[in-house]
């Protein structure tokens, strides 16, 4: 009976010690905004910045541009500031909290048995069109970030914290934006 | 000097202070996903009034980070001088919050979000996360056509506080009132909308809304350090500073390191208009004393690691005067121009002939030469040549390293 129960999860392997886990339920949202709250406090008390998703993406790009085509980069004022000359762009707090927000994400998921390869979507739409709309959707994203400087996190949550006006603007016009188009494309989600 | 926040680099060293922001990224993960914000159908159902999941996470963060940060400026253990307060620039702000919304509504994540999603392996989320790459690829390539809008309605460190021309414990309430509000009426619309039940635990909940509100109330009685009680704060330590004279910097020194590029040096001249009208040095600002305190959250966007900021009068009277208020409010790397105005050309104006001493030695903090015109900085002592000059000083000017803020979260 003892080599059985050995055996059991050594055949179920690495499948079962990353997706096996039995799946919890989400905290209260308020609960979890608390933690969240805490988590953006200390980030302000300790360093001095706020949260930031973008920006470390930024700097994933500007990164592979150098790479490819570093002449481009250095003509470009807008990237020269981050990758000029020898300058790494990766050499930045950004781009190691992004990494912290990816590995803590992957270990909550894991822990919680929500580690889980799948596509979440409207009822009404196929999968291949949910996976369009989300690149589309992230490219508009992406873009609206970089022009307003700064995403949800970095601006919205962090900005408003602290209380700066143009964040608080930032932050209402997201919500215009999302709910002046929502009726148009509710088909995507409901 | 309030210790918060840390000088991480100094701590820790270059790769300590990342792993500093390694581990709150991994927190700030781990509470996106135990939030159930890897799921773009729980964040889209935000936009339908169906679930506010998004609405109550983000402002509880928002109230509680905010409720903490204000408490701890007003104790006098944080800095808010140091703290990053995302400038503002309300246009384009504005429009870029427009347009990710449209993002928001068509893809189902945003950025951070769409990384927590990727992580735990939803497709979805990482197809959004590589359109957020595209996109901020494309904008890198873009922004050089619409430049001029981009820095355009630009207003600075803007706080909610200076907007509305409120003390900071009377906006800390209202937002949190605000928020209060909004969870109700979310709840009702969940409820009307989404079909959900009334909620569970009433008491709990009215006692952590009770809870915030104290909390707020709490920053309103505490009140916020003024520029006075900061540096009175700082008084015993910085007194002796200019005791010592450490901080007033030679004439020499000064004109060394405005040659120097590696530097950048600002200069403000803190006399009345009539003293900077007849002489003051070239590209010396002019930014009379009673206006330095307000000045100063334009003086913090500008700091950086290699600037060095020199106050001057005609003698240090006034100088020294703006010297505290800038250190009080935390400004890096500020020195006194030694003797003043009066020192500079005294040791640069020896030669030139249209200029006098007055006859009759003057009070202090005066002009002490005749000038025969106004004509600013239309001297040969306004912009001496640091080559034909060979004068001996104790160098004093010590770059710091910024503490606190570097860029914000999406710099």
């Amino acid at each position: 009976m003892t080599t059985i129960a050995n055996e059991q999860p050594k055949a179920r392997g690495w499948r079962h010690a990353l997706f096996g886990r039995p799946e919890k339920p989400f905290v209260n949202p308020y609960v979890g905004g608390a933690l969240l709250g805490v988590v953006l406090f200390l980030s302000f008390f300790l360093t001095g910045n706020g949260l930031g998703a973008s920006g470390g993406l930024n700097r994933y790009v500007v990164f592979l541009q150098d790479l490819v085509a570093p002449e481009h980069v250095d003509r470009v004022a807008y990237l020269l500031k981050m990758a000029g000359g020898d300058k790494n762009p990766l050499d930045d707090y950004l781009v190691f909290m992004t990494l912290g927000t990816l590995m803590g994400g992957f270990f909550s998921g894991w822990l919680h048995g929500r580690l889980k390869v799948e596509t979440n979507k409207g009822p009404n739409i196929s999968v291949r069109t949910r996976w369009v709309m989300a690149f589309v959707g992230g490219a508009i994203m992406g873009y609206g970030a970089r022009f307003a400087r700064g995403c949800t996190s970095g601006q919205a949550l962090s900005g408003g914290a602290v209380l700066s006006a143009g964040s608080w603007a930032f932050m209402f016009a997201v919500f215009a934006g999302g709910y002046a188009l929502a009726y148009f494309v509710r088909r995507l989600w409901n | 000097m309030a210790p918060f926040p840390l000088s991480l680099t100094q701590l820790l060293g270059h790769w300590g202070a990342y792993v500093v922001y390694l581990l709150i990224g991994f927190a700030f993960g781990y509470v996106l996903e135990i939030s159930g914000f890897a799921i773009s159908t729980k964040l889209a159902a935000q936009f339908y009034f169906k679930e506010m999941t998004v609405l109550k996470v983000m402002f509880t963060g928002i109230i509680v980070a905010m409720v903490l940060i204000f408490a701890a400026t007003g104790l006098g253990l944080l800095d808010y001088n140091l703290i990053w307060v995302n400038p503002t620039y309300l246009w384009p702000g504005i429009v870029g919050g427009l347009i990710m919304g449209v993002g928001f509504i068509i893809g189902g994540f945003c950025p951070g979000t769409s990384l927590v999603s990727a992580a735990t392996l939803k497709i979805d989320g990482i197809f959004f996360a590589l359109g957020g790459l595209f996109g901020i690829f494309l904008f890198g390539e873009t922004v050089q056509y619409f430049e001029e809008f981009w820095n355009s309605s630009y207003y600075g460190r803007l706080t909610l506080m200076d907007w509305l021309n409120l003390p900071t414990g009377v906006v800390v309430v209202g937002v949190v009132l605000m928020a209060l509000i909004m969870f109700w009426g979310g709840e009702q619309l969940e409820q009307m909308i989404g079909g959900k039940d009334k909620p569970q635990h009433r008491w709990g909940r009215r006692a952590a809304a009770a809870t915030i509100l104290a909390g707020a109330v709490l920053v309103l009685i505490i009140g916020q350090p003024t520029t006075q009680d900061k540096w009175t704060r700082l008084a015993p330590e910085k007194e002796a500073l200019l005791a010592a004279r450490t901080v007033q910097i030679h004439p020499g020194e000064l004109l060394a390191n405005l040659a120097d590029d590696q530097v950048k040096v600002v200069m403000l001249d803190v006399r009345d208009e009539a003293d900077y009208n007849l002489f003051h040095i070239r590209r010396a600002r002019h930014l009379p004393l009673d206006q330095v305190q307000a000045a100063i959250p334009e003086l913090q966007l500008e700091a950086a690691a290699n600037t060095v900021f020199v106050v001057m009068s005609n003698d240090e009277t006034a100088a020294t005067a703006a010297w505290k208020l800038l250190v009080a409010e935390s400004v890096p790397n500020v020195y006194i121009l030694e003797g003043g105005l009066n020192n500079w050309l005294t040791v640069f104006g020896h030669d030139d002939p249209t200029l006098q001493q007055t006859p009759t030695p003057s009070g202090d903090d005066r002009l002490h030469y005749i000038f025969a015109a106004a004509l600013g900085d239309r001297y040969a002592a306004a912009d001496p040549d640091a080559h034909h000059y060979e004068l001996e000083y104790t160098p004093k000017i010590k770059l710091q390293m910024k503490r606190g803020a570097s860029g914000g979260g999406c710099g």
